[in-house]
């Protein structure tokens, strides 16, 4: 590359392999973006056009008064999250956020099993008020009102 | 009147930037008059908001209950070192910190920089003055921090209690040191584009200040890491969050921006590109900020939610951005072309590292942003580790690869038949360690191919050594060896912590042991504590490793009264070979505790390798530095010698 190639000729090599490489990249990352993606769902989109088994989805919704409760092994809850039109079943292992309690709002993360119960691995709750997960936040504006008073 | 006096120095360092600004300009386009006027207008406005500041830290020190930001944001009965803090704790103080920080540089220039032309210096100034007006605004018209009550409150609304912890005294300014300190190398590189100095002498001047940043900004990202490794209770050191990807995308272009102004230093190649970095690396930081400040991102970082500040920092990043680029497409082609190189070479090397980092720094970015392009089309969606991981593996483990190979090549040509024997020897042990890991136990692929690449970093980074003499090996090279060994060490952290923790979620009577890992945890009480501003419920655990000696463990379930929120203070065991993790639940109907605990193996390598990392930079930094004050003593020698040997001829 050094001889006989004029100088010009090198920056353009150069120019040409750092856009090759940042398009792949670009293009790669589009096209992991759009498998990889973790969509947010609220129980009735759910109900309506359920992800995949094992799929990594993201449920949002208001936890039904009276519904939670503790296993056998002291550790792993049960639950059901509403948006008024639809009910979906969650289970969680672990230590709950401080703010979750029945009748708010929560962001569950994980997956459905075959039987149709949500499987969280994390649980987003109200931190603190100003902390709110983004979907939570636009959900107590738009849907919660009902939710509450649905679930109830 | 501290809050008065914080405000009219605020005004005035703004209206001083304006002068700097004007007095740039003229003198680029000739005028001769305000030259002088430069560099003092610099150091001015750095001395204004720094005392600007002080008034502030002196407000929350005292808690100055007329204050709109105090009452907002602090408490009476919080501890001291949280009062101090608690300055930048918050959206408006945080953004005082930051325009502190930029005329802080500003001034550190006009004080020592000396060896750039006078024309470019002025200009670098001008940009920083011009970029820092626009912050200054944005502080004094959208986020003034010494808003005064019409009446002062009876007490104030107290801390955010998960801001409430010592990192808030590190991870902040360090970062903003490193963040905004990367502004002085988008200054110099605009600066250099507008009077055409791209050279080897303008990469030297630029290198201690981007190095200086740079360390600055890995220990704040360090931090910051660990303080949400402890604090919040997940036992998680990166969640891939949009705050934390706004700090990851200035470090990767701050470190492309390091090794490319080392190729135009050394060998006066890559100058547009280098020019670019520079632009790119600061860019980044106010993208970050946009990010994190204008509440289209709800996290523990943003403040306070408002829309019309989230529109003033877009039109500033749209300004200071979209101008050096244009700038950069209008001059680039003024920039002569540099010293030309071979693909194997250190050169190469280089190169091909820098693309790889944009490259990451690409994915990191659009992963970011994704999320909010799809909400402006209704679709709601979150992007995690299953999209960041192996995408950034993609680009990271060539990457690093080259990192092993790249310091043992020569400048401008090489043959790889000479590094032949490392590379041989490097393969076969990369080879042999992920056989030997997968008889060990079956692993997933990216934590396996972490745990043998790192191996082999950590020794291939200590072969530039070999053959030296190591008393006199420059600094610089022993930086290089030390960053690039903490990178290695940081990796094995990563990979020892994704492949090898092992969790346990029990619910546990007093008396009873849990076993995780090599660990028998034994709940012997929990009892109330309290502190200063919170009442707290405290497991005490006793924990044996392989059945040796009991140590206390006591993580806390907090509950703070200002403002009323509860956390849980997670306990922490570390040994040499890992750490002990802890969290106390709530308790269980029947009388027992929830437990969480991890055995998380050679974690701290994942911190201990980051300030290795930042260790190596300020090595590089001493060295260089050094270097260069014994040069110009040794021109200055010269130069008097010259003088005098002028005299005694005119005599």
């Amino acid at each position: 590359m050094n001889t006989g190639i004029k100088a010009k000729h090198q920056r353009l090599v150069l120019v040409v392999i750092a856009l090759v490489a940042l398009i792949g990249a670009g293009l790669l990352a589009a096209w992991a973006l759009r498998s990889q993606a973790n969509y947010f769902y609220v129980p009735s989109e759910m109900a309506e056009n359920p992800p995949e088994v094992g799929q990594a989805v993201r449920l949002g919704g208001m936890v039904e008064q009276g519904s939670i409760k503790t296993m056998a092994d002291g550790v792993t809850i049960a639950f059901v999250v509403g948006d008024g039109k639809a009910r979906r079943p969650v289970r969680y292992a672990g230590i709950v956020p401080a703010l979750f309690v029945e009748g708010s709002g929560v962001v569950a993360e994980g997956r459905l099993d075959g039987s149709g119960i949500f499987v969280a691995d994390n649980l987003l709750a109200k931190h603190d008020e100003n902390y709110v997960p983004r979907e939570l936040k636009d959900m107590t504006e738009a849907q919660a009102q009902a939710a509450v008073a649905e679930t109830r | 009147m501290i809050a008065e006096f914080g405000l009219a120095a605020l005004w005035l360092a703004a209206a001083l930037a304006g002068l700097q600004l004007f007095a740039g300009i003229v003198t680029l386009r000739g005028g001769e008059g305000l030259a002088g006027l430069t560099r003092p207008l610099a150091i001015l406005q750095g001395v204004l908001t720094a005392l600007s500041f002080a008034a502030l830290m002196l407000l929350f020190i005292r808690t100055d209950l007329s204050v709109k930001l105090v009452v907002a944001n602090s408490h009476s009965a919080k501890p001291f070192i949280f009062k101090l803090a608690g300055t930048w704790g918050n959206h408006e103080g945080s953004m005082l910190l930051w325009v502190a920080v930029m005329a802080g540089m500003g001034a550190l220039i006009a004080l020592l920089e000396r060896r750039l032309p006078e024309r470019t210096i002025l200009a670098t100034l001008a940009t920083q003055a011009f970029v820092g007006l626009g912050f200054y605004a944005f502080l004094l018209f959208s986020s003034n921090p010494f808003e005064r009550l019409p009446r002062p409150a009876a007490e104030g609304m107290g801390l955010n209690p998960l801001l409430q912890d010592i990192g808030l005294a590190f991870h902040p300014p360090t970062l903003y040191l490193g963040y905004v300190g990367l502004s002085v190398a988008f200054s110099f590189a605009v600066g250099a584009l507008l009077t055409g100095q791209v050279g080897p002498t303008f990469a030297k001047v630029m290198r201690p200040w981007v190095l200086g940043a740079w360390i600055f900004l890995t220990i704040g990202i360090a931090a910051g890491s660990y303080w949400a490794y402890y604090e919040l209770g997940w036992g998680g050191w990166w969640f891939w969050d949009p705050v934390e990807n706004a700090s990851l995308m200035p470090w990767l272009a701050g470190t492309a921006l390091l090794h490319s102004v080392s190729v135009l230093a050394a060998r006066d190649a890559l100058r547009a590109w280098t020019v670019m970095l520079g632009v790119v690396a600061f860019s980044m930081s106010m993208v970050g900020t946009f990010l994190v400040r204008s509440g289209i991102l709800t996290s523990v970082h943003a403040f306070a939610v408002d829309p019309e500040r989230g529109s003033f920092i877009l039109v500033l990043l749209a300004i200071y951005i979209g101008g050096a680029l244009t700038l950069f497409a209008l001059k680039a082609g003024s920039i002569a072309e540099g010293e030309r190189f071979s693909a194997t070479s250190r050169e190469g090397a280089l190169v091909f590292n820098n693309v790889m980092l944009s490259a990451l720094l690409g994915i990191v970015l659009l992963g970011t942003l994704y999320p909010l392009l799809t909400e402006a089309f209704g679709v709601k969606v979150s992007v995690g580790p299953p999209y960041f991981n192996p995408v950034g593996a993609i680009f990271a483990v060539p990457m690093l690869v080259v990192m092993a190979i790249g310091p043992l090549l020569r400048w401008r040509r090489d043959r790889v038949a000479r590094v032949r024997g490392p590379i041989i020897a490097g393969g076969l042990l990369f080879v042999a360690l992920l056989v030997g890991l997968l008889v060990w136990r079956p692993f997933g692929v990216l934590p396996l191919i972490g745990l043998a690449l790192s191996v082999v970093l950590m020794i291939a980074s200590l072969l530039p050594l070999r053959g030296r003499n190591l008393l006199r090996l420059p600094l610089a090279v022993w930086g290089m060896v030390v960053a690039h060994f903490g990178l290695g060490l940081c990796l094995f952290g990563m990979a020892a912590d994704s492949a090898l923790t092992v969790e346990k979620l029990a619910a546990a009577r007093v008396g009873e042991v849990t076993e995780v890992g090599p660990w028998q945890v034994r709940l012997d009480a929990v009892e109330p504590v309290a502190g200063p501003n919170w009442a707290a419920l405290e497991g005490r655990l006793s924990a044996r490793y392989r059945n040796g000696k009991a140590i206390a463990v006591a993580p806390q379930a907090r509950s703070f009264w200002t403002p009323p929120q509860q956390t849980s203070e997670s306990a922490l065991l570390t040994r040499w070979n890992g750490q002990l993790y802890a969290v106390l639940g709530d308790e269980t109907d029947d009388g027992r505790w929830q437990l969480r605990l991890w055995w998380k193996p050679f974690v701290t390598c994942i911190w201990y390798g980051g300030l290795l990392v930042a260790l190596g930079g300020l090595l590089a930094l001493i060295g260089r530095v050094a270097t260069d004050l014994r040069r110009r003593a040794a021109l200055g020698k010269i130069a008097s010698r010259k003088d005098e040997l002028a005299k005694v001829r005119g005599a």
